[in-house]
């Protein structure tokens, strides 16, 4: 009954190993390299600085002094290293990025997700769950919460926690529709046919086919909350037991670092925050294309364009020296 | 070896439309048998139910009411979980049943895992290797690691043909495994499934459209209209001598350079007393018996 071929005994040459890994990474433009530098750099100096830089606290004598030799960034109102801060607090805003990008894209990855695949009911109160807390107005939501909470157990974890609860339901959002498509598609259905347990067919199925969605919401939380936690620092809600940016604006702003020309005090940490997240949305951007090709298309269309009008440019030239002749 | 045996299967959908809800039945009391070495090709117009049939034996859709019985040689009922393994299905576009993401292996090796027909590592690999060449995809080394788009939609659909048989199906349900397929290379897919139906004695429902293929590949063909059984019995039977207008329709619709003009289907055309009858009443033309019958009984021995 079963006719196999000849067992071929000779060992097959192995084949390099291909997975669909390779098409999920982005085309490498300027602008992502752009992107790609600035992350790595600010995330090296809140990764490294921090060891290389003296005690961001010591206070001295030597008030507001303007960059110099000794102070490559100058000094705050009571004399701290402002290079020594910014190390700190460049560290301290990575972590609760990192935290609630994790946190947030768990939470949206859930919700949409297993929603979405299950259907029916449970995707009905999940839906509903989510579309609560997209409507619930963010900012002012975390201010209450954070003002709840009283100072000395307000931690780095709460601020994470309170920043990931009010902003993983418009991500879920964006995954319950990606997975409502992906898991219509026939190879869902062939694996479940051939008897994969839902799990897997969730993680294994579906979930590589919407890993440029998820990370491309990743990345937009992590800017998304170390705007936010800058933002509640300072208003002077933030975590009470770290330095971040938003704490070294908040001093910068009680020291009238403004109104007494210490530009060196408040226009690093202020650059900081706007060049990562510049450099995090230039990622993004490279992300997208991931999964909308049609943007790539757009970009070699007009690449192409280009190239085309240079080189009708340089035949005028030359058709034009030829006349000259 | 596996029969299958469905008796007057009945599938309701619910169509919610604001407040208002209306049934549409999909499938109405539909029988028919599926033997091993036998092909029956299930043919009728989009929307006539054939693929919830499909879903039904595949149990992707559970049936409103009717029975799927999978009964193999020694009498015993296939159950739960040995069903996945027995029954298979191939699925109409090659393009979107593999996924994009995995390779070609992945997509063979995981029926093997799932039901334990191989140890994991070398010896899966091997057997995946020799699923390959069973479907004519040669060398099967090289195309093992490929990723779908790599390939052609023939060799997506031997492809989506080896993952059905790697846990060893006795029932193969084909929903137009050919109609996306390029004209061809439609006969080199339909004659590997029919070669490996002869190795593997496989019990295969053929579903179709198309009168020329299910003539030229199945041994009976049941004609659904509207989720009902109008006419059945042997493929050459039941297109030489159609007794019911719709079959008689279907075989004028293929096309024809003689004639002109679109024909389609719709109740108007059956103004015979007996097909009006047959539409109403349930009621279908079995070749078998030579006699108008209750569509929901099964087929007359044979």
């Amino acid at each position: 009954m079963t006719n196999l071929k000849p067992a071929n005994t000779t060992p097959v040459a192995a084949a390099p190993a291909r997975s669909g890994w390779r098409s999920l990474l982005p085309t490498m433009t300027p602008w992502l390299a752009i992107g790609l530098i600035l992350v790595a750099g600010i995330s090296l100096f809140g990764l490294l600085g921090p060891l290389l830089v003296g005690d961001p606290r010591q206070i001295r004598d030597q008030g507001l002094t303007p960059p110099s030799a000794d102070f490559w960034l100058g000094t705050t109102q009571t004399g701290q290293d402002v290079l020594a801060q910014l190390a700190f607090a460049t560290r301290g805003s990575l972590q609760i990025g990192l935290l609630v990008g994790v946190l947030a894209t768990v939470l949206s990855a859930f919700f949409g997700i297993y929603g979405a695949y299950r259907g029916k009911f449970l995707d009905d109160a999940f839906s509903l769950f989510t579309n609560v807390f997209l409507v619930i107005p963010g900012l002012p939501l975390v201010i209450v919460i954070s003002g709840f909470v009283p100072r000395e157990s307000r931690g780095l974890w709460t601020i994470a926690v309170v920043l990931a609860v009010t902003g993983w339901a418009a991500s879920a959002r964006v995954l319950h529709a990606q997975t409502l498509s992906v898991r219509q598609r026939d190879y869902v259905a062939a694996s479940q046919v051939s008897g994969e347990k839902p799990w897997r067919v969730i993680v294994v199925e579906i979930l590589p086919n919407l890993l440029p969605v998820i990370a491309s919401q990743f990345v937009f939380a992590v800017i998304a909350a170390i705007l936010g936690e800058a933002g509640l620092s300072y208003i002077g809600l933030g975590a009470s037991n770290s330095a971040t940016l938003g704490t070294m604006l908040f001093y910068a702003q009680n020291g009238f670092a403004l109104s007494l020309g210490a530009w060196w005090w408040f226009v690093p940490p202020g650059l900081m925050i706007a060049l990562f997240g510049t450099g995090l949305s230039l990622v993004n951007f490279s992300i997208d294309e991931v999964i909308n090709p049609k943007l790539k298309n757009l970009r070699q269309h007009r690449r192409r364009a280009r190239r085309a009008l240079r080189l009708e440019r340089d035949l005028a030239r030359t058709a034009a020296k030829e006349t000259d002749r | 070896m596996t029969s299958v045996h469905v008796a007057d299967l009945v599938k309701d959908y619910t169509i919610r439309n604001g407040l208002k809800r209306t049934r549409l039945r999909a499938v109405d009391h539909v029988s028919l048998d599926l033997k091993p070495g036998r092909t029956v090709a299930l043919v009728g117009e989009s929307g006539s139910g054939k693929s919830t049939i499909a879903k039904i034996l595949t149990r992707m859709e559970t049936p409103t009411s009717g029975t799927v019985e999978v009964v193999r040689d020694d009498g015993t009922t296939v159950e739960k979980g040995a069903y996945r393994r027995e029954v298979q299905m191939v699925f109409q576009d090659p393009f979107a049943s593999l996924n994009p993401f995995h390779s070609i292996e992945h997509h063979i090796a995981r029926p093997l895992r799932i039901h334990n027909r191989t140890a994991a590592g070398e010896e899966t690999r091997e057997r995946v290797l020799e699923m390959l060449e069973r479907v004519n995809l040669t060398p099967a080394a090289n195309i093992a690691p490929r990723r779908p788009h790599e390939l052609s939609g023939g060799q997506r659909q031997r492809v989506a043909i080896a993952r059905a048989l790697a846990p060893g199906a006795k029932v193969l349900i084909a929903d137009e495994p050919v109609s996306m397929l390029d004209v061809s290379i439609r006969l080199g897919v339909l004659n590997l499934l029919g070669r490996l139906q002869r190795e593997d004695d496989l019990a295969v429902l053929y579903i179709t459209h198309d009168l020329a293929t299910a003539r030229h590949f199945s041994d009976e063909i049941t004609v659904l209209y509207r989720g009902r059984v109008v006419e059945r019995g042997p493929a050459d039977a039941v297109i030489l001598d159609p007794h019911h207008e719709y079959t008689k329709l279907l075989a004028a619709a293929a096309p024809d350079p003689e004639r002109l003009g679109r024909v389609t289907a719709d109740d108007s055309a059956f103004n015979d007393t007996v097909e009006r009858d047959a539409i109403d009443n349930g009621r279908c033309y079995d070749h078998f018996a030579g006699e108008w019958r209750e569509a929901g009984v099964p087929a007359a021995a044979r």
